[in-house]
């Protein structure tokens, strides 16, 4: 089949369009790590676009050598392995035993599980919860509540659903238990999937800031994007200072502040590379059951 | 009439042998939804009550008005109404603008005759989703300020004026909206380019052999194959169309742009968390809830009506 020439300058036109979407898909970041890498005047004198001008990492030391943006990075690696192993066991938990069709009571199990989907009490009684029950300002706070997606579960049992029945139904034969077919069958053919929703998880817990800042008022288990935020509404170094303990140097602001923004945008930016392959047919898998 | 339920009695022992692991792991997710998503909804009666911070949600004494003060102090309450209508106002340019994006997108990308380009094209599109709305609200005000923010600075050297983004409500307005469709385009291309993979590729065969060209393949093929898809993520839309997000605003906002920017979710955290009027704002949530319920429905059925699949 030979392309006629209007069908070829279309090809390249489109190509083009999608070479302008990635620039601007990126353009904010690169400029972004610019600024970090800048002296501030430059900044102030507006000659910073794409390039860094009056190469230095001062707001870099600067950002590395505070106790509390270090700590606050290392509490929420911390937080989101726990979190992502804890969402993970959760959502096996739930996904598994519902693809028994067979088991007693599985679609009222389904229905329950599916009507707080769409149905959600809203913000003051999960906070008056948690209040009774002593969570909050406790760092469980941010681990348990969101421990189950329901969305993400779907994912996961409509993975299930796709390995055969029959390779369970052998094993049963064998006398496995469901147990030991779940970690025997079940786990070691799901991995794309147990990688997906792991990052998903993870990615999640990393980016989220609203539980901690309605439910936890102890600064020192804030996860890193509530820091984040308070530093990037500091409007001038000296607020900084006395909000975050900063002991920071006039005129750094603009700087640090990309510096702060890079840090926190630089672990998603490692990752996302390898696990690429993983979470786009994951999110295929949850689109096609819908 | 013994032998039998002996026989079932036995039959009940079986099951339960081969399955009560099953039941084992399953008591826990239940019991988390129970805790956590049913006793909630126990909480949601403050709306109707007195709240008081001794006694339980069922002991509270009712509101006044037939319990539906709260209701009626929320719609004369100036900044809920205004929230109300932020709500609407961002929701409705997210549906206008943002949905119809991601459709335009999967169709180029479908379009797209360079393997290896479309790919790179679809792992860089998709990066954006996995930042965090404070991330982004910290690359906006960089790349947006008024004085040295790249944007204006390139504006300003081709003799525009500068452009306030962030900082003047209306400009916020679709500043906002941008930055929505910046951050999800290339994601919710996803689903539409899985649902394009289902397309029969003798329909694209055959019209080639009729000498279509590209849009007669677009208009007649992809769009169609596409229908399906789009209707079920349009009942979603509308459905939620009430609803809103709390970390977009609150990261984006500015205390030049508070008009425009306060919606439900941040009100209910304003009034609620911080200012602990929590009938008020129990009652504010309930609204919120019930009506994007209702528009879900409403959505569902109305598409069933046009002959189409539905999400239930």
């Amino acid at each position: 089949m030979v392309k006629s020439r209007r069908t070829k300058a279309g090809d390249i036109g489109i190509a083009a369009i999608c070479l302008l979407l990635m620039i601007i898909c990126l353009l904010p970041m690169l400029n972004v790590l610019a600024r970090s890498l800048s002296s501030s005047q430059a900044i102030i004198r507006n000659e910073v676009l794409l390039w860094p001008k009056g190469w230095n990492l001062e707001a870099y030391k600067f950002v590395l050598t505070d106790s509390k943006y270090t700590w606050s990075l290392a509490w929420t690696a911390i937080l989101t392995v726990i979190c992502t192993f804890v969402s993970m066991v959760m959502t096996t938990l739930c996904a598994y035993p519902l693809i028994y069709r067979d088991l007693k009571g599985r679609r009222l199990f389904n229905t329950l599980i599916l009507f707080t989907m769409y149905f959600n009490a809203g913000t003051i009684p999960h906070y008056l919860l948690y209040k009774d029950l002593g969570l909050l300002n406790h760092p469980l706070v941010l681990i348990i509540p969101n421990s189950l997606s329901v969305f993400y579960m779907i994912i996961m049992r409509t993975f299930f659903y796709s390995i055969p029945d029959s390779l369970r139904e052998s094993a049963e034969i064998d006398g496995a238990g469901p147990i030991r077919i779940l970690f025997s069958i079940y786990l070691p053919l799901s991995k794309p999937v147990l990688a997906t929703l792991s990052l998903f998880y993870a990615v999640g817990r990393w980016n989220g800031f609203s539980d901690a800042l309605m439910y936890m008022n102890n600064r020192t288990y804030h996860p890193i994007q509530l820091l984040l935020y308070n530093i990037l509404n500091a409007i001038t170094s000296i607020e900084i200072q006395t909000q975050e303990g900063f002991a920071s140097a006039p005129g750094l602001s603009d700087t640090i502040q990309a510096a702060t923004v890079m840090f926190a945008t630089v672990p998603i930016l490692l990752v996302y590379p390898w696990l690429q392959k993983y979470f786009i047919s994951g999110a295929t898998l949850g689109a096609l059951k819908d | 009439m013994k032998r039998s339920s002996a026989i079932n009695r036995k039959r009940i022992a079986n099951y339960l042998r081969k399955y009560w692991t099953l039941y084992l792991m399953l008591s826990i997710p239940l019991a988390y939804f129970v805790v956590f998503r049913y006793i909630p909804m126990t909480y949601v009666q403050i709306a109707f009550k007195k709240y008081s911070i001794v006694k339980s949600p069922w002991e509270m004494p009712w509101a006044d008005n037939n319990g539906f003060e709260y209701f009626i102090k929320a719609f004369r309450n100036l900044d809920f109404l205004y929230a109300l209508r932020n709500t609407l106002l961002l929701n409705f340019l997210d549906l206008v603008l943002g949905f119809p994006a991601p459709i335009i997108l999967a169709l180029l990308l479908n379009e797209l005759p360079f393997p290896r380009f479309k790919r790179l094209t679809q792992s860089v599109a998709y990066l954006p989703h996995f930042l965090s709305w404070i991330i982004i609200a910290g690359l906006a005000k960089q790349l947006f300020a008024p004085t040295n923010g790249m944007i204006n600075i390139a504006l300003n050297r081709l003799g525009f004026e500068s452009v306030p983004f962030l900082n003047d409500p209306v400009h916020w307005v679709f500043t906002y909206v941008f930055l929505g469709i910046w951050r999800n385009v290339g994601w919710n291309t996803i689903i539409y380019l899985a649902a394009l993979t289902n397309i029969n590729p003798e329909l694209y065969e055959a019209s080639a052999i009729d000498g279509a060209n590209r849009w007669q393949n677009i208009r007649y093929i992809t769009l169609p194959g596409l229908r399906p898809t789009i209707i079920t993520l349009l009942i979603l839309a509308l459905g939620q169309i009430l609803s809103s997000e709390f970390d977009r605003p609150f990261a984006l906002t500015n205390p030049l742009v508070n008009s425009v920017s306060q919606v439900i979710s941040i009100f209910v955290y304003r009034y609620g968390i911080r200012g602990l009027q929590f009938s008020l704002t129990t009652a504010v949530g309930l609204f919120q809830s019930l009506i994007c319920v209702i528009f879900l429905m409403a959505a569902n059925a109305l598409a069933k009506r046009f002959g189409e699949r539905g999400i239930w």
